[in-house]
């Protein structure tokens, strides 16, 4: 026996990129049609994003918000996927998938509620087709199917696309929901955010499998290994597996290669206890932001004043999304038990008449 | 009216359902083409088309995610577990997810799905298809759990899970399924979930049980009678919610009551019975609530379940200790 099928199959699941570390295009025929305005509004919500980040991190620390995952580095990765999207086709996000929800739709403060662990963080607008942050790490990939069957039976024009980390790639729920989906041919996308890291366990730890792209193979489904660090290149891959998925052509699975700078979360994680110094270097290097930018400045599409204005303005949203977080009425027992049932059952009436008389007092 | 098995009432809930409400999907292992392993679901895909009725690939977690899902996009999914045994594949999709998606959204999501999955013992099954699982079930916030014991309950009660809103958990006894017929409506109607049945009215003990134990129940109940004992048999029917109005109205009236399962004393919802009794109704008790249940064990090897299993006797048995007390 030799290994020669093993590398036959990862042969296949080359890295496609389009933008470079200098910002220069390498792969001009996989170009996404964008507009130069698209152009920059893409690179706006990035900048956005990593402003938020940085505040959200901050206030964490202040004891204003709760739980918190960093997601500077996976900004293209996020950004990109989320941008090829319809406003109907549905998001079944991970924990760390906060942006893409915030510009599916979602309000800002609704995050910051979420993170502080209020129910009217999870009090989805109508006609906003996400699911709640995930986590339970597998299960939104099969849920992801069953959505994308029910959209199917619908006859719908739009996907369900769903996100999960390198970690994540090891659990059953991973394979069933791509299996699910491939079995179906529901319009479904798959993205592996692969920032090399589960907390502190590396990927190849994970998997012997020299890509998490070439997965797709156990479900007979496309896959395909993107430059996550690579704004162009994620929205293409996005687009294209989109595009596939409505005209019958069946699920994808994305792996985006990227990176997160901060900690896994905000609660006590210490990266520097898992990761050199020298990784963190070798990835800043490939910064998503540093390299759009160069992209978009070499056609005069970007300006520092232009950037500064998104600076302050994301700093000025936040400001004002955590004032209405603020400002949201206090949780009470009562709120919860109402949210169990359409109708509640005789213990929680019980219940519900106890703790109506407690918060009377 | 027709003369059904409890396998034929179940049969003509979901035909009712699907005819009823084009929202309503059937699915799971082999429920497709082949009607399901127990003929459940026997000429429905024929009926109804494959789009309404379908099979999947084997993989009970993959089923409890594609009924969420389905359900986001509007849709009403009865998914079955072909054996509760494996509902430890799907722990997470019915007991970590479905439970909690209307209240982790505010009530701006629902899981409308009904879990169907047979379990029980007394027909001599391989491993992991027999176990009696329910009291997991039970202590799950969000969940409702249903167990009927006869044609008549159990298509009255599958109509009413398929159109509540929220998600229940549907078992159904696989020695019950042919057992006996009984009358049947042809056509359609509810039994309100979460309220219990007297199947058998008396003044000296109240015997509150559920699944194939009330049919033991009742054989014990006869067999007390001849005794002078007038035992009054509660069929709960809907195991969570507990109907706490009639097992106390029945206690009030009895003073007496034993709690009947066929899980592990360790397990089930008996317990939970006994607590409910001795909060509320301890004045008028002139005995302890005493137990009949299986042994803490593994449920057992085939060839040894009789011996295991509680049976009428034990009924007997524990009924005269709390009358003799």
């Amino acid at each position: 026996m030799s290994t020669k099928t093993l590398e036959q199959v990862e042969n296949q699941f080359e890295t496609f990129q389009i933008l470079n570390e200098e910002g220069k295009i390498v792969n001009e025929a996989a170009m996404p049609e964008l507009s130069n305005e698209q152009l920059q509004e893409i690179m706006t919500r990035m900048v956005y994003t990593r402003i938020w980040d940085q505040r959200a991190i901050s206030l964490n620390r202040q004891g204003r918000l709760g739980f918190y995952a960093p997601v500077a580095g996976q900004e293209a990765s996020m950004l990109g996927s989320q941008y090829a999207l319809d406003k109907e086709d549905w998001i079944l996000p991970g924990y760390r998938d906060i942006p893409q929800l915030v510009f599916h739709g979602l309000p800002l403060h609704q995050a910051f509620l979420w993170s502080r662990g209020h129910y009217a963080g999870g009090e989805i607008p109508d006609g906003l087709n996400i699911m709640v942050p995930q986590i339970i790490i597998g299960a939104q990939i099969i849920q992801t199917a069953g959505v994308a069957l029910g959209l199917k039976r619908r006859k719908k024009e739009n996907i369900a696309i769903t996100y999960t980390g390198d970690g994540g790639a090891s659990q059953g729920d991973f394979y069933e929901g791509m299996n699910f989906a491939g079995a179906y041919n529901a319009p479904a996308v798959f993205i592996v955010q692969n920032n090399r890291f589960a907390i502190s366990v590396p990927v190849e730890k994970q998997s012997a499998a020299k890509t998490i792209a070439q997965k797709a193979v156990a479900a007979g489904i496309e896959g395909i290994q993107v430059d996550g660090m690579d704004v162009l290149a994620v929205y293409a891959a996005t687009k294209d597996a989109r595009d596939r998925a409505l005209s019958g052509g069946g699920p994808t699975l994305i792996e985006t290669m990227t990176y997160r700078y901060g900690p896994h979360t905000m609660a006590g994680d210490d990266p520097t206890r898992y990761r050199s110094s020298d990784l963190d270097d070798e990835w800043t290097k490939k910064d998503p932001i540093v390299r759009f930018r160069k992209f978009l400045e070499s056609k005069d599409l970007w300006t520092e004043e232009q950037e500064n204005e998104i600076v302050d303005k994301a700093k000025e949203d936040i400001k004002d999304a955590m004032k209405k977080a603020d400002s949201t009425p206090k949780q009470k027992v009562t709120d919860l038990i109402g949210f169990m049932f359409e109708e509640l059952p005789a213990n929680l009436r019980e219940q519900m008449e106890e703790y109506k008389a407690k918060e009377s007092k | 009216m027709a003369q059904m098995t409890m396998i034929q009432a179940i049969t003509d809930a979901m035909r009712n359902e699907l005819k009823n409400n084009e929202d309503v999907l059937v699915f799971g292992e082999d429920v497709g083409q082949n009607g399901g392993v127990f003929r459940a679901t026997e000429g429905l895909q024929n009926e109804f088309g494959e789009e309404r009725v379908f099979d999947t690939p084997l993989a009970e977690s993959g089923i409890g995610g594609l009924a969420i899902g389905l359900g986001l996009t509007g849709f009403r999914p009865v998914m079955e577990v072909q054996f509760f045994g494996f509902v430890f594949e799907v722990f997470d999709s019915i007991a970590g997810q479905m439970n909690r998606l209307r209240y982790r959204t505010a009530g701006k999501q629902s899981a409308p799905i009904t879990v169907r999955a047979p379990f029980g013992g007394g027909v001599k099954t391989p491993e992991m298809h027999a176990d009696s699982l329910e009291g997991l079930m039970a202590q799950t916030p969000g969940l409702k759990v249903v167990i009927p014991s006869t044609p008549y309950d159990a298509k009255g009660l599958l109509i009413s899970a398929i159109r509540d809103n929220d998600p229940v958990v549907y078992l159904e006894h696989m020695k019950l399924y042919r057992s006996f017929r009984g009358e049947v409506p042809e056509e359609e109607y509810t039994i309100e979930l979460g309220k219990a049945d007297i199947k058998r009215e008396g003044k000296d003990v109240s015997i509150i049980t559920y699944g194939a134990m009330v049919h033991s129940s009742l054989k014990a109940a006869e067999e007390l009678e001849k005794e002078g004992i007038d035992a009054e048999v509660i069929d709960l029917m809907t195991i969570s919610p507990l109907d706490i109005d009639t097992i106390i109205a029945s206690v009030k009236k009895t003073s007496r009551a034993i709690v009947v399962q066929e899980a592990q004393k360790a397990a089930g919802i008996a317990a939970n019975v006994v607590a409910e009794i001795t909060e509320r109704a301890i004045l008028s008790l002139e005995a302890p609530v005493l137990r009949v249940a299986a042994p803490d064990t593994v449920y057992p090897f085939a060839a040894i379940e009789d011996a295991w299993l509680p049976d009428y006797q034990e009924i007997i048995e524990t009924a005269k200790k709390v009358v003799n007390f």
